[in-house]
Parts: structure tokens; C-alpha cells; sequence
């Protein structure tokens, strides 16, 4: 390796690593810091690594990845606040050999469209959704979030969440893996290395196991919002390790499949 | 046959791709008789019952996406909660058909049959400059007739149509004949028909298709809105629809539709049997609207009576057509009650011939 020169490091054998084909040259919107371009990019590299780029159609949200159909090159729907995963059902019910994935914020999966989330999960669509819970509406400017944290500043809470007024942080991910249509059930976080890699090894599952027909996979990403939490980057990290990661511990919460298929729609109830 | 059941089987029947719905009184029957038909065994025809009108539309925006024939159907409180998901629909130049079997309103209303969602289904419904392509059956063998004409139009224009049914039509049971059975297209009739525009997967020689009704640029989102108003006018030009019943020597014209039209059918024979020269024109399509025969005939008429079980929606388009050139009266009931025809004939006599 010593004797590697400038030459030989640009000669295609010698390169470790580049940007997906599936990632397109548009420059991203996303501030400084943001967690949506690393979970972006580990999307494109698993479409890319799997050979599913026409196979693949993406639902993406209201919030600040609605432009996420610049950023991978794949065939896109966009959907209206909050109904990713009822488009993302229409879509792979009438073509089930597609992969279909939803990419949403908290705002979107778990305000707005709870319903829908939990339908289709209950559903166990075969399908993939990609949750991006930072505990803040990002685009709208740093308002209140169903999983914004107790006291946490917000643009409509600027004394900090009050249970008595604003209920309690929404564990959204915890309420699905109790649901039986959910296959496979995980948190993650892409703040160091280490957590990116074991982030992209969650989406790569989660994308093999629609091909699979055993339920919906679900990966929620905790991320951070430095904007609207108007925290810098390195600063968010730490803040998200300190207050996020304590309500919301990474791991899997569910990996497995539906044990059930075909069970319940033979079964007759007695009269 | 019912109505509603008439709807499900004329959607099998013309290959349509999936169908999805949440139940409400008066069309339950439409997934009702979809259900016990299994048309996934004989079709591969999707159907899901949603968890909401909500999830239906957007499963059916979902589909539709990939080019395929979807259909949803609800009653006037359900289509309320699908505006959303039509404004989006229609933004995004997707096809897709939706039934109305209406009842009264405001709000839960009854369950009665009624015509008052004419202005949500001709004017729009949500928000934004948009118009639905609207057939009003006024038979049972039009419910089963529209569904292929919907499918036709939705796709031919790639924007959402709408049966505009009430409770009556939707219930009523009256002898049909079925269309034939049409396959389902292919894969490769879906590529070589909507092709240009369906999202079935970013091929390696073309550019990827975003089915999207986001737009952030200005003037970008002005020549979108200005296409999708030429759209409007083509169906003006091309796609009016109505029917004209005894309207060539007509002193008077009965303006209705659905069923409306069918009591204001028996009104006109018992007028007639008077002596008194009165026609009726129904439109079969309330968008496009027929602005030009109404306006021709408002200089040959003494006056026009809107037939409509509303307070009066569908007489302003009648005005608008007429611009001033002769009356313009409104007849109607509300709240689920059903004129007689003899009611209607009682209105000709005291608003139109009246001094």
C-alpha cells in the first residue's frame, strides 16, 4: 500500500467507495447536518447493490423530503400529508412483484397519517416504510412533532412540551410491533459510522423481506433537525444521544415474520 | 338488478384493476356484491376494504399511478373526506374513477336519496382550479353503461371522472343488460397505452416519472394550471353528453337529471296530455356542462324549469347558459324527500306559466 501512487488511487480497481448510480447529481436541499442525505444515500446503495432500480417505486411525504424524487433515480409517487402507506398499499396490492417504500417524517406517519400507518401495517402490506422521527416539523420552521421529547423548545411549544397541554411523546414504532402484519420492526441512527453501516444492513433487510410476502418491515431512523432544534450539527448529535436515545433505545423491536399467513382467513368462528 | 350492484359487476366486467371503498349507507352494496363475486379468482381484480374514504382515494391515487383501471365509491359524506385525495388526483393527472351515490346533507345528514353535492362534484370538491368529468345515470342500465364511458373518458384525458348517482338509482332495482366481459390489459398494453406517463418502474431509456402535484415555481405552476384549462375545454368541444325528450316543439323546458329526470320524464307526459308544449333536456354529463344547447334553445323557449332534489345548484349553471335571455326557475325538494311528478308539473304551471 506504501507504494500506491496518486495514479493508481482514481484507477477504478483501487476505489473503495462512490456516489450510488441511483443518486442523481441534484444538489440536496437539506441543511447542514441533516440526517435525510445519509439515510438517502443508503436507500440508493441498497436499490443499487440489490439491481431493483426498475422494480423499485418510492412514496415519498409531506415534510421536508416531498422533494426526495430529485435526490434517487427511480420512478416516484408523492403523496398527501400523510397518506404515503395507503398509496403505497394501492400500489403493490395491484402490482405485487414491485418494491414499494414509503419515506416519512413524524409529522406525517404520526400525526397526520397515524391511520393509514397503522392500517397498513395491520394490514401487513408488503411493503417498505422508512420512518425519520427528529422530534420536530422541520419544514413548516421547528413546530411541535407527535414524538417531540418533554420540554423540548419547539416554535409551539416555547416553554418546552407540557404533558398537560401537549400529551406525551408518541412511541410510534413500539405501538406497530405489537401489531401481527408487522415483519420486521427496527430504530436506528445515522450519526456515526458505525450506526450508518447498521442502519444500511436494517434498510437492505427490510427491502429483502418485501420481496419475501411476510408482513411489512419498518425502520424508524432517529435523526437530527439541527434548524429547528437550532443546535449546530455536532452539538445535535450529542443532544439526540442524550435526550432521544433514553426514549427512544436503537435495536430491533420486532424481526421476525407474520407466523400467522392464511391462518385467519380459512379459520371459521364458532357460531 | 340493484344499482350499486350494477356498479361492481360492470367494473369486473370491463377489466377494471382494483376496486377500493369504506362502507356508508346508501352504496354499501357496491363492495358488498364485489366481495361475494371474488373477482380476484376470476379476474385477478383487486378489492380492499380501506380503513377510511381517506386511505380509498389514496389507494386508488396509489394504482392509478401505474396506469391501471381503479374505482372507488362512497356517499356524499365519504366523498367529503376523498376532496383531498380528487384535488390531488387531478393535480397530478392521474385517471380514476369515483361513484357518488348521494344522500342528503349537510353533514351526517340522512340517508335518504338527494342531488345537493352537484356544486362539489361540477365545481371541484377540494381546493384548486379543477374540474371532475361528471356522467349522471339516470337508470340502472346507466350505471352499468358509465362505468366503461367513465374508465374511457378518465384515461382519455388522465383525470379523475365521477358517477354522480343518488340514493334512488343507487337502490332501485330495474332489468340491465350487461356489457361483455373485457380482460383486464396486459402488462404490455399498459406500457403501449400509458406508457408516457405510467410510473411501472424507471426503465434505463427513459427518465423517471414522478406522479406529483408539487410544483414550486410560479410560472411553471400557471402553465400547469393553463393546461389543465385547456384540458376543460377540450371536454367542452368533444365529450358534452344529454339527452332531449320531446324538446323540438317545446314552449318549455325541464332541466334535470338522474332521477330527477325520471319523474320529470312523467311530468312532461302529463303536461303534454294538457295541451302544453314542454320538453326535457338531461344532461348525462354535468362537466362538461351543455352550455351550448341550453343556450340555443333559450331563444326559442318562454322559459326553463331546473328539476333537482337540491335548493337549487344546477339552475345557476341553466342561468349561466341562458344569460338572460328568457326565465329561469328552480323546482326541487331537500333533505331525502322525493318530488312527484305531479309536483313538478304544479311548478311548471305556477313558475314558468304564471304571469
Amino acid at each position: 500500500m506504501a507504494d500506491l501512487q496518486l495514479q493508481d488511487i482514481v484507477k477504478p480497481e483501487n476505489q473503495v467507495y462512490g456516489k450510488s448510480k441511483i443518486l442523481t447529481d441534484t444538489p440536496m436541499h437539506y441543511c447542514y447536518g441533516c440526517s435525510h442525505g445519509v439515510v438517502h444515500k443508503l436507500i440508493a446503495e441498497v436499490i443499487e447493490e440489490m439491481g431493483i432500480q426498475e422494480d423499485t417505486i418510492g412514496v415519498s411525504p409531506v415534510g421536508c423530503s416531498v422533494m426526495m424524487y430529485y435526490y434517487l433515480d427511480i420512478d416516484w409517487l408523492q403523496a398527501a400529508h400523510g397518506r404515503a402507506p395507503a398509496l403505497a398499499t394501492g400500489y403493490k396490492r395491484t402490482n405485487p412483484k414491485k418494491y414499494v417504500f414509503t419515506y416519512q417524517g413524524d409529522g406525517d406517519l404520526a400525526a397526520i397519517g397515524t391511520a393509514e400507518t397503522i392500517h397498513a401495517v395491520n394490514r401487513g402490506e408488503n411493503i417498505v416504510m422508512i420512518f425519520i422521527n427528529n422530534a420536530i416539523y422541520g419544514m413548516t420552521g421547528g413546530q411541535m412533532a407527535p414524538t417531540t421529547m418533554v420540554g423540548q423548545v419547539t416554535a409551539t411549544t416555547p416553554y418546552g412540551r407540557d404533558i398537560d397541554r401537549n400529551g406525551y411523546p408518541l412511541k410510534i414504532t413500539e405501538l406497530l410491533a405489537q401489531l401481527p402484519g408487522a415483519a420486521y420492526v427496527t430504530r436506528q441512527s445515522v450519526h456515526t459510522p458505525a450506526n450508518v453501516r447498521k442502519c444500511k444492513k436494517a434498510i437492505r433487510k427490510a427491502f429483502e423481506n418485501s420481496a419475501k410476502n411476510i408482513g411489512t418491515s419498518f425502520v424508524e431512523v432517529v435523526s437530527t433537525c439541527n434548524s429547528g432544534w437550532k443546535i449546530d450539527p455536532v452539538e445535535s448529535n450529542k443532544w439526540m444521544e442524550e435526550n432521544m436515545f433514553p426514549f427512544y433505545p436503537l435495536g430491533d423491536l420486532k424481526n421476525g415474520e407474520r407466523s400467522d399467513v392464511g391462518e385467519y382467513s380459512v379459520q371459521k368462528l364458532k357460531k | 338488478m340493484k344499482g350499486n350492484e350494477v356498479i361492481a359487476e360492470a367494473a369486473i366486467r370491463c377489466g377494471c384493476d382494483a376496486y377500493f371503498g369504506y362502507p356508508i349507507t346508501p352504496q354499501s352494496e357496491v363492495m358488498e356484491t364485489l366481495m361475494i363475486r371474488r373477482p380476484w379468482e376470476e379476474t385477478g381484480m383487486v378489492v380492499l376494504q380501506a380503513e377510511s374514504e381517506v386511505a380509498s382515494i389514496n389507494m386508488m391515487y396509489g394504482a392509478t399511478s401505474s396506469g391501471k383501471k381503479i374505482m372507488t365509491s362512497s356517499s356524499s359524506p365519504g366523498i367529503s373526506l376523498m376532496a383531498e385525495g380528487i384535488s390531488y388526483l387531478a393535480g397530478a393527472e392521474l385517471p380514476g374513477l369515483i361513484v357518488n351515490v348521494q344522500r342528503g346533507g349537510p353533514g351526517l345528514g340522512t340517508i335518504q336519496p338527494s342531488q345537493a353535492d352537484y356544486f362539489q362534484a361540477t365545481k371541484g370538491g377540494g381546493h384548486g382550479d379543477y374540474h371532475l368529468i361528471v356522467l349522471a345515470p339516470a337508470s340502472v342500465q346507466e350505471m352499468n353503461d358509465f362505468v366503461g364511458l367513465g374508465f374511457d373518458l378518465a384515461f382519455k384525458y388522465r383525470n379523475p371522472a365521477m358517477i354522480l348517482a343518488d340514493g334512488v338509482i343507487g337502490q332501485m332495482m330495474e332489468k340491465v343488460e350487461l356489457n361483455d366481459f373485457k380482460p383486464r390489459w396486459t402488462e404490455e398494453q399498459i406500457e403501449e397505452l400509458n406508457g408516457s406517463w405510467a410510473a411501472t418502474g424507471k426503465k434505463t431509456h427513459r427518465e423517471r416519472y414522478i406522479k406529483t402535484s408539487l410544483e414550486m415555481v410560479s410560472e411553471k405552476q400557471e402553465k400547469f394550471n393553463q393546461k389543465l384549462q385547456a384540458k376543460y375545454r377540450q371536454m367542452e368541444e368533444e365529450d358534452v353528453r344529454y339527452e332531449l325528450i320531446n324538446c323540438d316543439d317545446a314552449e318549455y323546458i325541464i332541466v334535470a337529471y338522474g332521477v330527477s329526470a325520471r319523474l320529470s320524464q312523467k311530468a312532461v307526459d302529463v303536461l303534454r296530455k294538457q295541451g302544453i308544449k314542454v320538453g326535457l333536456l338531461r344532461p348525462i354529463t354535468l362537466f362538461p356542462f351543455p352550455t351550448k344547447i341550453i343556450s340555443e334553445f333559450a331563444s326559442k323557449v318562454k322559459g326553463f324549469l331546473s328539476v333537482e332534489m337540491s335548493s337549487g345548484q344546477m339552475v345557476q349553471d341553466v342561468r349561466l347558459a341562458v344569460n338572460g335571455k328568457t326565465k329561469v326557475e328552480h323546482f326541487g325538494r331537500m333533505g331525502g324527500v322525493i318530488a312527484t311528478p305531479i309536483e313538478v308539473v304544479e311548478a311548471v304551471q305556477s313558475k314558468l306559466m304564471g304571469e
